[in-house]
């Protein structure tokens, strides 16, 4: 067990966390979807039409290019809708529950890589290069699990996983018959998971030190022609609840956080669920407009009340869209209370980087040409230089792309350094672009 | 603060498509985020950000030369009533005549510079860039203060045109936009530029102050220096201090370090680089008074001498911590900067005919930043495709 010690990065203490322990329950929500944009690389082809039923873990769509990568149902009712956007693009796959609690049993004794498959947990892993849902074909080189999640009022995993911490024994022992490789796991300071079977890290310093790709960076970095998956504990516990008991659970726990929730707290829940039924009666009503995140305020969604809790989540965050209209020459303001991570406004002269701050959607200036140097660096624990990666992908110079690391990073890596660029560049979108551009380019 | 907002509402509609003044919508859109946060939310990725942005990033540069430029202020009317021999001048009397002087350049420089902005904006279809804010104080604190304004603007519009919008505007370009101005004056206008009579307003300015006997003239310490007149040359505690002829901004190393202070501690400007380039102004200035010779006169200067006199420091501190047109890399910024401060003292030194080489050291490792920062980028490709080439 290795320590590994992260310097770069930064812990934005935002307002809307958790008080309380105690777990809520579930509310039964309405209808329940799942979103074919949450599964990077999986173009939907539907396998359940409108109107048929569909037991938690019966597939529901699989991808186009490859039709053993398949996407499930987290619960047992009708397939009710299939929402459609533009050219016929599959939004949401939308299930209405019959609350009988109906679960496809698996065989255990089948293949392992099988029954990932066939179960919908194989789309729940990513792998690199191109962050996207692995490759049938490939063997990977290692995979990596991380136990915890750095981001901003996100809940501890330690948590949302309670007694299902006993599975990852098992899922430790699948995954590893599935790489030449070793399975690393990489666990905060304050909760080391022993006895699993893989190989333990335990990172200490600020987000994204919870991010996979940063752990990989730091342990064994990924090079071209390797492939690595990755995964987060909740789902590495879900694997190994499937090969132990042969049915596939998707229920979880839900953290509900954020200036613009009531009381934030931890709710029952299951993934896909609607967001109606999760924050009905727990929003703070006032006059402003709120946005719903599902997700934590660096990588989520934007939702509305209408939308559902994406798949790769536990996690929804709520905050005011404009905390403050039409605010008069802001970026002259010497008012500490205006939060910045940099020295030329005031807030750090109070100490006040680290204390709690109520953010809103802001984008706090307009878009420009990068100016300021090592912004993300500063940001992003890897041995990349970040800006001129970001250059090589604006101007998509495969070679310099490859040269400068495309195949270690995902976009998630670059969210803090897009809260904290002063030119506003989508950074996210960018890397994301290039990624499947990239692909594209590959395959 | 409403009945302001109120109005730029109401004005709104002649700046769209269709309205009247349709052609000045960036200006407006300019008018409009300078006065108001904008109210545009996060569309895509992080749905929160930094209140850090271009404009408070330039606005505290910008904070950083003022006291360079209210010295400068007053450096220029105790230059002038020195050159006329008003020796009973009070202090205020000074600085009015400085600020009656420096004022018309300002405007200058901001008009030219602002107007081809807010044109090019219009063309490109683009929000105001604010880089200029910067570019438009340092020009008239580099210009020597007799310098004729239709000078200072033929300069200007060319450093803006072709210095950084046919780049792409701020952030593209690859010279520094002020050096740039200066640079064209210098070469364009040498007579002008350099020699006895630039640096001290011996005339009157819009009627205040007087004028000097004819044939007043007054050269900058390098100048004397390098003419070896070096019994007129100031002491280099007096440089320190910043009484002394040269362009506006340059004197005063107390202005100079203030501006540096307020730079390091926002964090807006590289320490690696300002560092480096006085350190590397001391090895070259210790190495040419180790070799000192009479035949080139600079060089009996004692290298901390070298890093007060002439625009060295100036240079330093805000020219050479441009972020776009200087070294990316933090091992680049090193290398960048200690070239810089080797060059400057070496043209300043051997080159007769250049008394101050801070500019022209600039400009020269402008156009090598990007050759540092690909060697520096190179180094951490050839170690990634080893790792890759090891499994």
């Amino acid at each position: 067990m290795a320590l590994i010690k992260l310097k770069r990065g930064f812990d934005l203490n935002l307002k809307g966390q958790i008080k309380q322990e105690s777990v809520a329950d579930e509310t039964v929500a309405q209808r329940y979807a799942v979103i074919p944009d949450d599964f990077a690389g999986v173009i939907p082809r539907m396998d359940k039409k409108p109107g048929e039923h569909v037991a938690a873990g019966d597939v529901l769509y699989h991808d186009k290019n490859d039709e053993k990568i398949k996407v499930t149902s987290p619960v047992s009712g009708t397939l009710a809708e299939v929402v459609r956007g533009d050219r016929r693009k599959i939004l949401a796959v939308v299930v209405d529950p019959d609350n009988k609690g109906e679960s496809k049993a698996f065989d255990t004794r089948s293949n392992p890589k099988e029954l990932l498959l066939e179960s919908g947990l194989w789309a729940m892993m990513r792998q690199r290069p191109y962050d996207i849902v692995p490759t049938t074909d490939a063997r990977p080189r290692d995979i990596f699990i991380t136990a915890f999640d750095s981001a901003p009022l996100a809940p501890s995993l330690k948590m949302l996983l309670g007694d299902d911490e006993k599975y990852l024994g098992k899922a430790v022992e699948v995954l590893s018959t599935m790489t030449d490789g070793k399975v690393y796991l990489g666990c905060p300071k304050d909760y080391t998971i022993d006895d699993t079977g893989a190989e333990t890290n335990t990172f200490v310093g600020p987000h994204p030190a919870g991010n996979a790709g940063v752990q990989i960076a730091n342990v064994k970095p990924v090079n071209k022609g390797e492939v690595v998956w990755t995964l987060d504990v909740i789902t590495a516990a879900r694997i190994g609840k499937l090969f132990e008991t042969g049915q596939v659970d998707f229920s979880t726990i839900v953290a509900l956080t954020g200036t613009g929730i009531d009381t934030p707290c931890y709710v029952r829940a299951t993934m896909g669920c609607s967001l109606k039924s999760l924050l009905e009666d727990r929003l703070v009503s006032d006059d402003k407009e709120k946005r719903i995140i599902s997700g934590n305020v660096l990588t989520g969604v934007k939702e509305n009340i209408e939308g559902y809790l994406h798949a790769p989540y536990r996690h929804i965050t709520v905050i005011n869209e404009i905390n403050k209209k039409d605010e008069f020459m802001g970026w002259a303001s010497l008012n500490p209370k205006k939060y910045s991570i940099y020295r030329d406004f005031t807030t750090w002269l109070i100490g006040g980087r680290h204390k709690e701050v109520d953010l809103d959607a802001k984008l706090n200036g307009g878009e420009r040409a990068i100016v300021l140097c090592g912004e993300y660096d500063r940001m992003l624990p890897m041995d990349i230089y970040a800006e001129f990666l970001i250059k090589a992908i604006i101007s998509f110079d495969i070679d310099k792309m490859e040269q400068l690391g495309i195949y270690e990073v995902a976009p998630e890596d670059f969210a803090l350094a897009e809260f904290a660029d002063t030119s506003k560049l989508e950074l996210q979108r960018i890397v994301r672009e290039g990624l499947d551009k990239m692909r594209a380019e590959m395959c | 603060m409403k009945s302001l907002r109120k109005f730029m509402d109401k004005i709104k509609p002649h700046f769209q498509e269709g309205g009247k003044l349709a052609k000045l919508e960036s200006v407006y859109d300019g008018m409009e985020t300078f006065l108001f946060t904008p109210n545009t939310t996060s569309r895509s990725g992080v749905h929160i950000h930094d209140s850090n942005d271009m404009k408070r990033t330039m606005i505290t540069v910008v904070v950083s030369l003022l006291p360079c430029l209210l010295f400068a202020m007053y450096n220029i009317g105790f230059q002038h009533f020195k050159a006329i021999g008003a020796t009973d001048a009070t202090h205020w009397e000074m600085f009015l005549f400085g600020l009656l002087a420096m004022l018309p350049v300002i405007v200058v420089s901001y008009a030219v510079g602002l107007g081809i902005e807010f044109i090019g904006a219009q063309i490109h279809h683009k929000e105001i860039q604010e880089g200029f804010l910067v570019t438009g104080i340092l020009i008239p604190l580099i210009v020597p203060i007799n310098t004729p304004l239709w000078m200072t603007a033929v300069a200007t519009a060319f450093a803006v045109i072709f210095a950084k919008e046919i780049f792409g505007g701020t952030g593209m370009n690859i010279f520094n936009v002020a050096l740039i101005t200066r640079a064209f004056l210098f070469f364009a206008y040498p007579s002008e530029m350099s020699g006895d009579r630039a640096f001290v307003k011996a005339d009157s300015a819009f009627g205040f102050g007087g004028d000097a006997v004819d044939g007043f003239t007054c050269a900058t310490p390098l100048g004397d220096i390098a003419t070896n007149a070096l019994d007129k040359v100031p002491s280099t505690l007096d440089a320190f201090v910043g009484l002394i002829p040269g362009s506006p901004g340059e004197t005063s190393m107390i202005a100079i370090l203030i501006g540096a202070a307020i730079l390091l501690i926002t964090g807006i400007a590289s320490w690696r680089v300002m560092l480096s380039v006085f350190a590397g102004g001391l090895a070259m200035g210790a190495l040419a008074h180790g070799l000192s010779t009479p035949t080139y006169p600079a060089s009996m200067l004692d290298p901390v001498a070298q890093l007060c006199f002439g625009g060295f420091a100036f240079a330093a501190v805000f020219m050479a911590t441009d972020p776009v047109t200087g070294a990316r890399t933090k091992i680049g910024q090193y290398i960048y900067g200690f070239l810089i401060g080797v060059f400057a003292i070496l043209i300043r030194v051997y080159n007769g005919g250049y008394p101050e080489g801070a500019m022209l050291a600039v400009l020269l490792m402008n156009a090598f930043a990007p050759l540092i920062d690909y060697c520096v980028v190179q180094a951490n490709i050839n170690r990634r495709q080893k790792r890759a080439k090891a499994q």
